[in-house]
């Protein structure tokens, strides 16, 4: 299929559709309006159902509805009304149900601002709601990207029965770039456990987190990391780029890491390797492949760069396990770091090196 | 012998967990009758509460959603928008509806969703050990109301059939209660007749039915009963508040 020019978050409504979903709930803010608007004008045309809830809070549960009900289902927001639905990804994380959540990240904390930022690192992949548990956080760099992981988020979420999260920034989601609708074949596995109504003499679905024995909890908790075990197995992606012989490494995913790959080359002009690690998956985290490169005699510190005070940076520590410096750099409050700054900051690392 | 009595196919054989002289069991009991006699458990998905109604989907025999505290009507939201031709229903309580889930049984019910909501009004928190409702009197003491709950600083008891019967998208509302034989029986025709709304597709559908909660008001079963007469009825009238034809 030819290219085309879109904008960020309609790539990501687009990229839904073709994925096969047919159910999105949302609700209004910036900078994420453009996604609930393609949806409410692309889903009738498909035969697919747009609501516009009456909260972020609804949103989600009318996703746990439908996501039990046995539906490729979506929602939608922007940090604070992320906030709102962590309760509801706590239930459908618990309850085992597959979604797509997308984030399309702006500044905080409070109502922040409606600029790009990463400061939802810590909500995203550490849990956000209550309880043990995790969901793939999935972080594209690209518009591209966006509508791959956005497709292939769908089926990551059928695989293990969990809610994927997509994490974009403001800047991902308004931003036009030339992307391409790769053909393919979409099969809808069977979900012989939602609700259909239960005929006479086969077992109830039942759609629940509600476990009041500590017994069942712990086990059903314990089945839940058993399914995280093989995410971390079988979903952890990154990119290494120009990461052999490089003296240092900079981590950064998503927006940074455009950045970053910029701040390479104008290091590359004044004579100082630079590399690039670049988690696709923020949860797993690809800390083995950190391990690696801090294991690595060229490299002497690794620099992560995030739109956030430092969120990533500390699995970014765990990974290296102090084994070589970890320096951070970051703009906040949807201030974007320019690849000059970066690279400044790259020179008061190598002097104290 | 003839059988005059039998378990509805659409309860299951767990007993229930409800503390004695509670009506949640009567309550059970005709939303599964109806639902038996409608013959409709085999295309029916329920939603359970929070609350003391939180294990419903132990009790009826039909597919069932646990739902976040207040959230059912979204959940059933959800599942009718999936699964049009299946019959949806929310069990919720006073606190789950009319506290924490009033934003959503309003917007609910101003979608015209095509569900069917059994609300459970008497008057406290009773999962939770006796708290002030939305709905609890003016007066009544509780945990959080210990000198009786004052207008001035509690606010006034909400009536939610009144308050959903101005809005556009309920099809049909109606209070009952469950304190005799009499009443039972009209409340067993306006849950049947608020699934029979759903069937038809005319849109919203809620009953609401007045109940008891001896352990927490500290009265006996008995009181209880004659404590929603006495007392519910006069502020929460009884009747059909909504119709449409």
């Amino acid at each position: 299929m030819a290219k085309v020019l879109m904008k960020g978050n309609e790539a990501i409504a687009e990229a839904a559709i073709q994925a096969g979903c047919r159910y999105f709930f949302g609700y209004p803010i910036t900078p994420q309006n453009e996604i609930p608007a393609y949806m409410a004008k692309m889903l009738p045309k498909v035969g697919g159902c747009f609501i516009q809830a009456e909260s972020e809070i609804s949103a989600i549960n009318m996703v746990y509805g439908a996501a039990g009900a046995g539906a490729r289902v979506m929602t939608s927001s922007s940090s604070p009304g992320i906030s709102l639905k962590q309760e509801g990804i706590s239930y459908i994380v618990g309850a085992e149900l597959p979604c797509l959540i997308v984030n399309i990240v702006r500044g905080g904390p409070g109502l922040g601002g409606i600029q790009p930022a990463q400061s939802d690192y810590f909500q995203a992949v550490k849990g956000g709601g209550h309880g043990d548990y995790h969901m793939v956080v999935l972080a594209p760099a690209s518009i591209q990207e966006m509508v791959d992981l956005v497709m292939d988020g769908f089926d990551i979420a059928d695989r293990y029965r969990n809610p994927v999260m997509v994490l974009g920034d403001g800047m991902l989601g308004q931003m036009m770039e030339p992307v391409e609708f790769k053909e393919r074949d979409i099969v809808l596995p069977e979900k012989p456990w939602a609700t259909t109504g239960n005929k006479d003499g086969e077992p109830r679905r039942i759609i629940n987190s509600l476990f009041i024995d500590a017994q069942a909890l712990e086990d059903h908790v314990h089945k839940l990391y058993r399914k995280y075990d093989e995410m971390k197995k079988n979903e952890t992606r990154v990119e290494c780029y120009n990461c052999e012989n490089a003296e240092i490494i900079i981590v950064a995913y998503g927006t940074t890491a455009r950045i970053a790959k910029n701040v390479i080359q104008m290091a590359a002009k004044e004579g100082i390797n630079l590399g690039l690690i670049r988690p696709i998956t923020l949860w797993p985290f690809p800390d083995d492949t950190i391990d690696r490169w801090a294991e690595a005699d060229h490299t002497k510190a690794f620099l992560t760069l995030e739109m956030s005070m430092g969120q990533m940076v500390e699995d970014v520590r765990l990974s290296v396990n102090g084994k070589k410096p970890v320096y951070f750099y970051g703009r906040t409050g949807g201030m974007v770091p320019t690849p000059r700054a970066v690279l400044e900051e790259i020179k008061k690392i190598r002097e104290v090196m | 012998m003839t059988k005059v009595f039998e378990r509805p196919k659409a309860l299951t054989d767990k007993p229930f967990h409800y503390c004695p002289g509670c009506t949640h069991g009567i309550i059970h009991c005709l939303v599964a009758e109806v639902i038996d006699e409608l013959g409709i458990r085999e295309k029916t998905i329920g939603v359970a509460p929070v609350g003391c109604a939180v294990f419903a989907y132990e009790y009826f025999n039909c597919d069932m959603h646990e739902a976040a505290h207040g959230r059912a009507p979204a959940v059933a939201t959800g599942i009718k928008r999936v699964h049009p031709d299946n019959v949806v229903f929310t069990y919720q309580g006073d606190g789950d509806l009319a506290s924490i889930g009033i934003a959503e049984i309003v917007h609910a019910a101003n979608r015209g969703e095509k569900i069917t909501t059994i609300f459970v009004n008497n008057a406290i928190y009773g999962m939770t050990g006796g708290q002030m409702a939305p709905t609890s009197l003016l007066g009544q003491v509780t945990t959080t109301s210990p000198y009786g709950r004052n207008p001035d600083t509690e606010g006034h008891p909400i009536r939610v059939s009144e308050m959903l019967a101005t809005v556009e998208g309920a099809a049909f509302i109606e209070r009952v209660s469950v304190h005799d034989i009499k009443n039972i029986n009209k409340a067993k025709r306006a849950i049947k007749k608020a699934f029979q709304v759903q069937l038809e597709g005319k849109g919203f559908a809620m009953v609401e039915v007045l109940s008891t909660c001896p352990t927490n008001w500290g009265m006996t079963p008995v009181e209880s009963l004659k404590w929603i007469e006495e007392n519910m009825i006069p502020y929460y009238p009884l009747g059909i508040k909504k119709e449409v034809d």
